[in-house]
Formats: C-alpha cells, sequence, structure tokens
C-alpha cells in the first residue's frame, strides 16, 4: 500500500463575544479576570453562562497572578504548539482569589520540582494580543506580582489561533493497484461481480458493497457527460480561471471522473469526445496526476443517449 | 403503544492494530458488515435503519463518514444516519429508533484510523478553543493531571492501577482481537507522571459493528442479548470547573439505566487504568463483577468503535451464555467527561419505566 | 406517540458574527426557542446538536466544550454529523427521541460559525493520491444543473427567476442574511457567472447562525398555552455519493425519502395537499429540480411551477418564504432553519413572510453529493393515528 503525508493548517480567526473578549483584553493588560455565578463562585478562566441558573454571566472580577497547583503531570518531549519546547510540567492552577482551575505550563525544569500544593505565578509573554497565550507559562514560587500595565481599553473581539496537523495518507490495496498502473501510463478499472459495472479508479462498488474485483483495462479516451465553467479563484486552486471541468466517461467504464478540459474551451459541451494529455513518460509516478487534462479529439459528439443514464 | 423489546444480535469487529487500513474504513469496514450481519442470521438488505460513529479530526479531513457509506452498498437507498461521537451513541440513536417504531432492525457501524495523525495531540482539540486547546495540551497529560487527583486524594493506589493493567493484559491473551498482551513492567518509565505505558491505551486503529432487532426479528436471530436499559449523560467539560476524581454522568446514566445489582459482567470503556478504578467507584461495581473479560480499552482502543465494542463485548458475553447480566459502557471527551451505560440481559423482563428502556 | 414543535429560536445569519462566541451564537438561538416554547430549563430531558464538518470551527467535536453553555450539563446529548442535511436530521433525532417515550421536551440545536475559518479551504482539502481537480462548492453541483437543464428543456432565466423571489422573501424575514427587495431579474441576470451555469446571485452566502427547536410528546403540547406544529411524519434517505448510474439530477434517496414522507404524513397529492415548502436550495436552479424530486411536479416539469409563480408567496406552493438557504447559509443550521420555518408557518407565527392560512408544511434538507436526505411534514393539527 503506498502512504504520503496529508497536512492541514489554519489560523483560526475565533471571536469571543463579551466575556471571553474581556478576559483575553484583561490579560494583554496582564490582568486576570474570573466571572462570578450567582452562587458567588469566581470562575477562571471565565464561564460565559452560570452552570446552575443559565443566565449569561456579566460580573467579571480581577483575581491574582499568583496561585496553587492543584495537580500536575510531567511532559519530557514537549509537542508541536506546546508553551514551552524544553520539558515542562503541565498543572491545574487555582489562582488566588479563584473557586476554579485553569489548566497551563509551569517551566519547572525538572520534574522533582513539581507537587502538588506548590505555589505558581504568571510569566507573561513580553509580546501580549489578548490571547491566552500572553500568558507566557507560570513559574514556580510568589514572585513579587509584576503590576497590570495601563488599561488600554481596547477591547478584544477576536483571537487568532493556528492549527496545524500532520497526518498519513494510506491507499487501500485496490487504490495502490490503480496507482501503479497509471506509473505505467495504463488507466485501470475493475468490475463489481454484482451489478458488473466496471469502477475507475477500481473500489469496492457503492451500490453493492463489495469489493470490485475483475480488472479491467479502460482507455484514455471518453466523452464529456456534462461540465462547470469556473470563473471563480478560491483557496487551493490549480489553475487560473477560467478553466472547465467536466464529468468525462472513459471507453470502458461506467462511473465518470471529474478533470480539466483545455483547448477548445468555449466549445465543451455535453457528448464531446475527449483524450487523456498525459506527462512526458518520465514524469510518471504513481499519481493521477501523470494525466494533466483532457483534450478535445474532434471526433463527431456521442449521442446523447449513450451518456444520459451517466449524468 | 407497547414498548418493543430490543436486542443485540451480532456484533463483529476488526483486529484491532497499531496501523491498518485507511481513513475512509471502506476496506476495513465490508468484512465486518458481513461476519455481524452473518451472526444475526441477517442479510444486509433486512436492515432497516443505519447508524455509524466517527470523527473528521481523525481522518484530517471533512466529511470522511461519507465515503464508509460505499461500505453498505446503499443502493437502492438506505435510511441512516451519523453521529461525530463514538459509536456508542450512534447505538443509542439506533436503539431509539427501533423504540419509536421507526424500525426493527438496526446496524451500528464505527471506525477510526487513530494512527493517521498524532492521535493525543489531536485530541487536545476536543478542549476550549479560547483558553486550553491553543495550548495543545495533549490527552494522556489531561488524563495524567486526573489520575493525580485521584492518587493525592487517595483514591486510588499506583498498586491498584498495575494490576488493572496487569488483569487486562492477561485477559487479551484470548482475545484475538486484541492488541495488547502480555506481562506488565511497573517500573517502566512514564508516558506522564503517573501514567505509565501500561496505564495508557495504545493507539489502535479498527471498527465495529453491532446489530440490533426487536420482537419477532430478535427472537428469530440465532443468538440475543436482550437490552433492558441504556441512558447517556455529560458532564461540564472544564477540567478545574469539576472535580476530576468523581463521575456524575456515569453514576446519573447507571441510575436513569437501571444498572442492576447482580450484575455478572462489565465491559468498561477506561482507556487508562485509573479511569477503570474511577468508574468501578461511580457504578458502584461490586468485587463480583467480573471486569473486561476482553482485556478492555487498554488493550486496544480503536477510537469511535472502541465504545460500541465495549457493548457489543458485553453481548457476546450474554449471547454465549457466559454471563446472565452484562454491562456495556462507554465514553468520549477528556476525563471521562460523557458516559453511556448499557444493560444487556438473557431474559426479557418487564419494564420499570425506566429511561429509554 | 405524537410529537409537536413547541417552539423555534434563530439567530440574526450574518458573514461574521464577531459579537458572540460558539456559545453565544448557540445560545441566542437556544434562548429564542425556550421562549417561544414557553418552556424554561428544568423542563428540557435532553439536547441534540447538529452541524456540519468540524474543520469549520477547528474544535474536534464542539458539543463536548459548549455542553455546559448550552444547557446539556448533567443530561443526554447527542451530536449529529449528516453533511448538509444535518440540521434535519438533528430535528429527526429528536423527534424519534420524543416519539419513543424516552424524553418530553427535547432540545435540538443546530450551528455554523463559518467566520472561524474558510470553508471553501476546509472542503478543498486534497488528500494524496487523488486528482487535483478543484472546482469549488458550486463547481460540484453546476455540472448537475447542467445536465437539468438539458434534460428538461428549462429556459435558462428559471434560475434567475427563483433567486428573484428568495431574495426578495428574504427581505421580509428578520433574521435573514441577504435581504434585498430591489432586486430584479435583470439584475441577476447581470450578475457575474461564477460557475457557468451558476451566477454569483444564484448561489447561497457564507454565514455564522444557528437554529433551535423545543421539540415535546402529546402531553407537553397540550399543555402548551401557544399554539405549536405537529409533527406528521419524518423521513430520512441516504445513497452513495458515487455510483455506476447514479442519477445527480433527480436522486432516488431523495425521491424514496419523499415517498415515505407522504405516505406516512397521509398525503396523496403534494402540491395540493401542502400549504407551503422550505425546501434547502443551495443554488437556484436546485428550487426546480427538488420540486421534481419531492414529487410537485413531474420529472422535467418543476420550472414550470417557478416560471408561473406559483412558488412564490401568493402561488400555489409558496417556496422557502423565509428566503431559504439563498439568503441564510450557516451550513450545519441551515437545514434546521428550513425546518423551523416550516413549523413557524404553521404555528402562525412567520410574521411579514407568513403563508396566510397555512396549515400544512414541508421542511426538507439534503447533504453530501445529493445524498442525504431530510424531511418532515408539520401540521396546525394532531395527526389522527400515530
Ligand atoms: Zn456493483
Amino acid at each position: 500500500m503506498l502512504s504520503a503525508p496529508l497536512n492541514i493548517g489554519f489560523d483560526y480567526t475565533r471571536s469571543l463575544g463579551p466575556v471571553l473578549g474581556r478576559f483575553m483584553a484583561g490579560l494583554r493588560d496582564r490582568r486576570v479576570l474570573g466571572s462570578r455565578s450567582a452562587d458567588g463562585r469566581i470562575h477562571v478562566p471565565p464561564l460565559e453562562y452560570d452552570p446552575a441558573t443559565h443566565a449569561p454571566l456579566t460580573d467579571l472580577v480581577e483575581v491574582a497572578s499568583t496561585g496553587t497547583v492543584l495537580s500536575w503531570t510531567w511532559t519530557d518531549h514537549p509537542l508541536e504548539g506546546q508553551p514551552l519546547d524544553r520539558p515542562f510540567g503541565w498543572a491545574l492552577i487555582r489562582l488566588d482569589g479563584a473557586d476554579t482551575a485553569m489548566l497551563h505550563a509551569v517551566d519547572a525544569g525538572t520534574r522533582d520540582r513539581m507537587q502538588t500544593g506548590m505555589r505558581v505565578h504568571i510569566r507573561w509573554s513580553p509580546e501580549r494580543t489578548g490571547h491566552i497565550r500572553d500568558i507566557e507559562c507560570f513559574e514556580p514560587g510568589s514572585a513579587a506580582p509584576v503590576p497590570p500595565s495601563a488599561d488600554t481599553g481596547e477591547p478584544v473581539t477576536i483571537m487568532t489561533t493556528p492549527i496545524r496537523l500532520s497526518y498519513t495518507h494510506t491507499t487501500s490495496t485496490d487504490e495502490s493497484r490503480y496507482l501503479r498502473a497509471l506509473a505505467e501510463g495504463r488507466l485501470l478499472g475493475q468490475r463489481c461481480p454484482v451489478c458488473h459495472k466496471v469502477y475507475v479508479p477500481p473500489r469496492v462498488c457503492p451500490a453493492d458493497g463489495v469489493p470490485t474485483e475483475e480488472e479491467v483495462p479502460v482507455r484514455d479516451h471518453g466523452t464529456v457527460t456534462t461540465f462547470c465553467v469556473v470563473n471563480v479563484p478560491f483557496p487551493g486552486q490549480r489553475l487560473d480561471p477560467p478553466y472547465v471541468v467536466a464529468q468525462i466517461l472513459l471507453d470502458g467504464a461506467d462511473i465518470p471522473i471529474p478533470h480539466f478540459v483545455i483547448g477548445d474551451a468555449g466549445q465543451v459541451r455535453m457528448g464531446m469526445r475527449v483524450a487523456a494529455v498525459w506527462r512526458p513518460p518520465e514524469d510518471w509516478t504513481t499519481t493521477p496526476e501523470n494525466i494533466v487534462h483532457f483534450r478535445p479529439t474532434g471526433e463527431p459528439d456521442a449521442p446523447y443517449e449513450s451518456f444520459e443514464e451517466h449524468l | 403503544m407497547s414498548t418493543p423489546r430490543v436486542a443485540v444480535v451480532g456484533f463483529a469487529q476488526a483486529p484491532n492494530l497499531a496501523s491498518a487500513g485507511t481513513t475512509s474504513g471502506v476496506e476495513t469496514l465490508v468484512p465486518v458488515f458481513r461476519q455481524a450481519l452473518a451472526n444475526a442470521g441477517l442479510d444486509r438488505r433486512d436492515v432497516d435503519f443505519w447508524c455509524s460513529g466517527s470523527s473528521d479530526y481523525l481522518a484530517g479531513r471533512a466529511f470522511s463518514f461519507v465515503n464508509a457509506v460505499d461500505a453498505i452498498g446503499a443502493y437502492p437507498p438506505i435510511c441512516e444516519s451519523h453521529v461525530e461521537m463514538d459509536a456508542a451513541w450512534a447505538f443509542y440513536e439506533a436503539y431509539v429508533k427501533i423504540l419509536a417504531g421507526e424500525a426493527e432492525t438496526a446496524l451500528v457501524y464505527g471506525f477510526g484510523k487513530s494512527s493517521a495523525g498524532l492521535l493525543r495531540r489531536v485530541l487536545a482539540l476536543q478542549l476550549d478553543p479560547y483558553v486550553v486547546a491553543p495550548l495543545w495540551p495533549d490527552s494522556v497529560s489531561v488524563a495524567a493531571l486526573q489520575a493525580r487527583l485521584a492518587l493525592d486524594a487517595g483514591i486510588i493506589t499506583e498498586k491498584a492501577m498495575a494490576e488493572v493493567a496487569a488483569r487486562s493484559r492477561a485477559d487479551a491473551a484470548d482475545n484475538p482481537y486484541a492488541q495488547v498482551r502480555g506481562p506488565v513492567d511497573t517500573d517502566a518509565p512514564y508516558l506522564a507522571d503517573p501514567l505509565r505505558v501500561h496505564d495508557c491505551a495504545p493507539v489502535s486503529d479498527g471498527a465495529a459493528a453491532l446489530v440490533l432487532a426487536s420482537g419477532d426479528c430478535a427472537l428469530a436471530a440465532p443468538q440475543r442479548a436482550w437490552i433492558t436499559g441504556v441512558a447517556h449523560r455529560i458532564d461540564p467539560q472544564g477540567l478545574g470547573e469539576r472535580d476530576l476524581t468523581t463521575v456524575p454522568s456515569a453514576t446519573a446514566a447507571a441510575e436513569a439505566a437501571g444498572l442492576p445489582d447482580d450484575l455478572d459482567v462489565a465491559e468498561l470503556h477506561a482507556p487508562f487504568t485509573h479511569q477503570e478504578l474511577l468508574l468501578r467507584a461511580a457504578l458502584g461495581l461490586r468485587d463480583r463483577v467480573r471486569i473486561n473479560p476482553s482485556g478492555g480499552a487498554l488493550c486496544g482502543n480503536p477510537m469511535f468503535s472502541a465504545g460500541l465494542a465495549r457493548i457489543g463485548a458485553a453481548a457476546e458475553q450474554v449471547m454465549s451464555g457466559r454471563a446472565r447480566r452484562a454491562l456495556g459502557h462507554a465514553t468520549s471527551g477528556p476525563a471521562l467527561q460523557q458516559n453511556l451505560i448499557c444493560v444487556l440481559d438473557a431474559e426479557t423482563h418487564e419494564a420499570e419505566g425506566r429511561e429509554a428502556e | 406517540m405524537r410529537a409537536a414543535v413547541l417552539g423555534t429560536g434563530q439567530t440574526h445569519h450574518r458573514t461574521r458574527r464577531t459579537d458572540v462566541s460558539m456559545a453565544g451564537l448557540c445560545r441566542e438561538a437556544i434562548d429564542r426557542a425556550l421562549a417561544d416554547a414557553g418552556v424554561d430549563w428544568s423542563q428540557i430531558d435532553a439536547v441534540v446538536l447538529g452541524k456540519a464538518p468540524d474543520l469549520f470551527e477547528g474544535v474536534m467535536m464542539p458539543e463536548l466544550f459548549l455542553a455546559d453553555a448550552i444547557g446539556a450539563a448533567g443530561r443526554p446529548l447527542l451530536r449529529v454529523h449528516t453533511a448538509g442535511s444535518v440540521g434535519g436530521a438533528t430535528a429527526n433525532v429528536a423527534t424519534s427521541l420524543v416519539r419513543a417515550g424516552v424524553h418530553r421536551r427535547v432540545l435540538a440545536v443546530a450551528f455554523e460559525k463559518q467566520s472561524e475559518s474558510n470553508a471553501m479551504w476546509a472542503l478543498s482539502i486534497q488528500p494524496p493520491f487523488t486528482a487535483p481537480i478543484g472546482a469549488g462548492a458550486g463547481g460540484y453541483f453546476a455540472p448537475h444543473i447542467r445536465a437539468y437543464i438539458r434534460r428538461s428543456h428549462a429556459p435558462g432565466h428559471i434560475g434567475a427567476l427563483v433567486a428573484v423571489k428568495d431574495r426578495r422573501n428574504g427581505a421580509r424575514n428578520p433574521y435573514a442574511h441577504l435581504r434585498q427587495p430591489d432586486i430584479t431579474l435583470e439584475s441577476v441576470q447581470a450578475s457575474k457567472m461564477l460557475w457557468d451555469p451558476i451566477r454569483y446571485d444564484e448561489t447561497c452566502p457564507s454565514s455564522d447562525g444557528a437554529c433551535a427547536v423545543v421539540i415535546g410528546d402529546q402531553a407537553a403540547a397540550e399543555a402548551s398555552t401557544r399554539k405549536v406544529a405537529w409533527i406528521r411524519a419524518t423521513a430520512m434517505r441516504t445513497e452513495p455519493t458515487f455510483f455506476a448510474g447514479k442519477d445527480h439530477v433527480n436522486p432516488r434517496a431523495g425521491a424514496e425519502a419523499a415517498r415515505a414522507l407522504w405516505q406516512a404524513a397521509g398525503i396523496t397529492d403534494p402540491l395540493d395537499q401542502v400549504d407551503v415548502a422550505e425546501i434547502y436550495v443551495p443554488f437556484s436552479w436546485f428550487e426546480p429540480m427538488w420540486l421534481e424530486n419531492l414529487g410537485f411536479a413531474e420529472a422535467g416539469h418543476g420550472w414550470k411551477l417557478v416560471e408561473s409563480g406559483e412558488t412564490a408567496l401568493g402561488g400555489r406552493l409558496p417556496v422557502n418564504p423565509s428566503g431559504g438557504v439563498l439568503c441564510s447559509n450557516p451550513i450545519g443550521a441551515s437545514g434546521m432553519l428550513r425546518f423551523a420555518e416550516a413549523a413557524m408557518q404553521v404555528m402562525g407565527r412567520a410574521g411579514e413572510h407568513q403563508v396566510a392560512g397555512a396549515r400544512t408544511a414541508l421542511g426538507h434538507a439534503y447533504g453530501g453529493g445529493s445524498q442525504f436526505f431530510s424531511m418532515w411534514v408539520v401540521s396546525d393539527t394532531a395527526p389522527a393515528s400515530v
């Protein structure tokens, strides 16, 4: 089976609303705010709604930047995105004046400096934007508090959170066979043992739920069943608009594949006959990108009835 | 309208493996469906309702569950639904569908390729996206914070945790689907203090399918485990908001499901040793109850089907006659946030007004 | 057991609701639904949350962190995801919970906060070993619309007629994202061609928004001091995205769902017996296509209902008096908005876009590659039998 990395990443823009917005603005100004619920408890980080009455919480009060560790663990090998890039402790920390605990990192240096009940204080990030990471981490001990900076009064409405994840994408056995054939310049179909339809690429027959088996060579010529002209730019696009994306029913297959039709673009029509344009053979690998696009062949159009049931 | 009696009549799973299959799950699911239906004595066309559980973030792309429908052979069209949860909650949706008289049979499935990404980092995205997830606390560290609270409070001991691991791995020796077996090294290094390797479930790829039937369909099946109660609850997520040494949602679900005192077997979905201990306390399980004869999630934890597999394993205990009454439990979210309880019985008996009975 | 919609609520839908968090967005809809139902939190037995892909918000299973804020803590919570049909499927799951006799009152909520990311980005993530044939959201459906036009010989202006109708309808709906009372056939036809044959004004917007409904059993409905919408029938059907011989124009899953729905509701002539329909139309051409798929018109004739004005307010079957998906598209909530708007019509609480005398209404949603369908029929009187 074949595998390859799949990396996804986006900088999410989180709108915060009134409670979290004030909390983040506080962090920017080196203040920690908690929300007070109807029972008088102060929640840090703040809750937006009262757990008992469900009413919106509007009463935000400042708590200390020092606190006590209620629980902890130790990370020898920090992961991407975590607050510190050297071994550190995670802890549930109840700030002085708060009734609940927040999760954050403690820069304790070594595991043996971590213990339940230890006192810690906030190390503020030098660059603060109104984000939970304005708290760089916590440090052991109750150092003299850093005075809050002047309240700028600027509200914080959005916080940006990058999310980057790495996956390994693996193909199925059938897909791998198809891709290896593509690397040799061949299009491989497989026939369903139940409905006898030929699938390109091969797969479990979605109509019958059984693997397709019998290998059937499929020609790299086909018929445009339907298409659209893409005039709109969007993220991740490979071609500059306008271009034609068509459903192409390859000769010998029973299901169309989507692909670009280039050349004579203004003339693309339902029933048009097209042929694959391949990369130079020396560039062929196990990828559908070996076929760059399709081109009109100039043959007479296929009659509507011949592809009607593939629309 | 009398409430239909509903039974589990078939179960099958893929072997739990460190790496297997694709993120779409299609090729893995085809033989699992076939086996589950064969066990139930049903054809796929006999299934009134299909319901699945899976997660886009396990696969790293949107609409990842859509492909899996191909494994069913869904043409002519079928009646189908999906939850972005462990398939144990798909089981609940299917069960309710049958209770409502909208189906007599259902096939429930879950699948996931946990190994496609770095699972414990991916799971950080289940945490509050404003104040927690941007720090990327991994799922093992979050569990460790819970374990230490319970240790510090004297509710559990490291010795008891190691015993859970040893018992689970010994039991897994007889489970051909298990991923982890064999002895426990009690001096193994910490993954996240106080959790050692054997305290944590492995990262598993897998899938499972379970068949439900009511009334005559259930009676016609080769084997059955009657469902006498199902309920689930969720706790607030805030890790510093609630007492992580208790599991109120599990306790409440057990109460609502009418968890009996005379259970023979409990299959608990506890991906960490300390969580089994917390669950046993939350559910009030007595010492005579046999816990996780399958080896449990500690020996194979395919995300999004492991909870369903606990119900399946409990049902197999009843269907095989090894147990008269069994509990299947599933959990979801960080630190046992959400919990589902399913009580299975060799005999059907009169409803006692339980929720979802 | 009978079930009824006791109340509905929705947010003001906008491109970016930067004034609220995800919890705040959900609560705006939920609080309105509870108030509309005349129900307080203590009366809610369970919560069902629906949403489209988690990648849109960058939160894995957001219902977990939202549990407390949406009132689910200590209660049963389900999270449904059936692609674009999810809003409808969520309401249907909540209905089953009531019909099964499990709960008395269930809160169903659906939301999408598209402005947290970019849906086009999330949907165009290209897995390795696949052909990078990017066409964008409309690019998937445009070829099927072309096939519909070819098959039905519909005149080219039908899509524009639908757009004009829905945008003008949206101007009557205070919650709608796009409100364009002055839109004309000429202005739609002059708008940019995005995915030929789909023009800019014939596409849905990208919205932040949420919707909620409270569904109750017979006792809850009878205890309500306000008019309720009785749920006469629900239906869901699924088929694969692609298979040899798939009919992308008139998918069998949609047609079979509709047939089952009408039968369960005791409706023999939908066009005659349904007073108003809220149909999931993200691109204007889908109105005539779904009219045929749903059995309101013979195959190939749906566009004639559009052309003759029968789907406008005052017509024989007003379709999307709320403005529909063409005016507001918080993806995960769009289906529930259709279901809620149908209920609002038979409860007589649709305000400026109320269809006079509406007694029976359809709510419809679909998703994926025209493969997941969910529907319900609601009416102002309780169904005779159960
Ligand atoms: Zn076939």
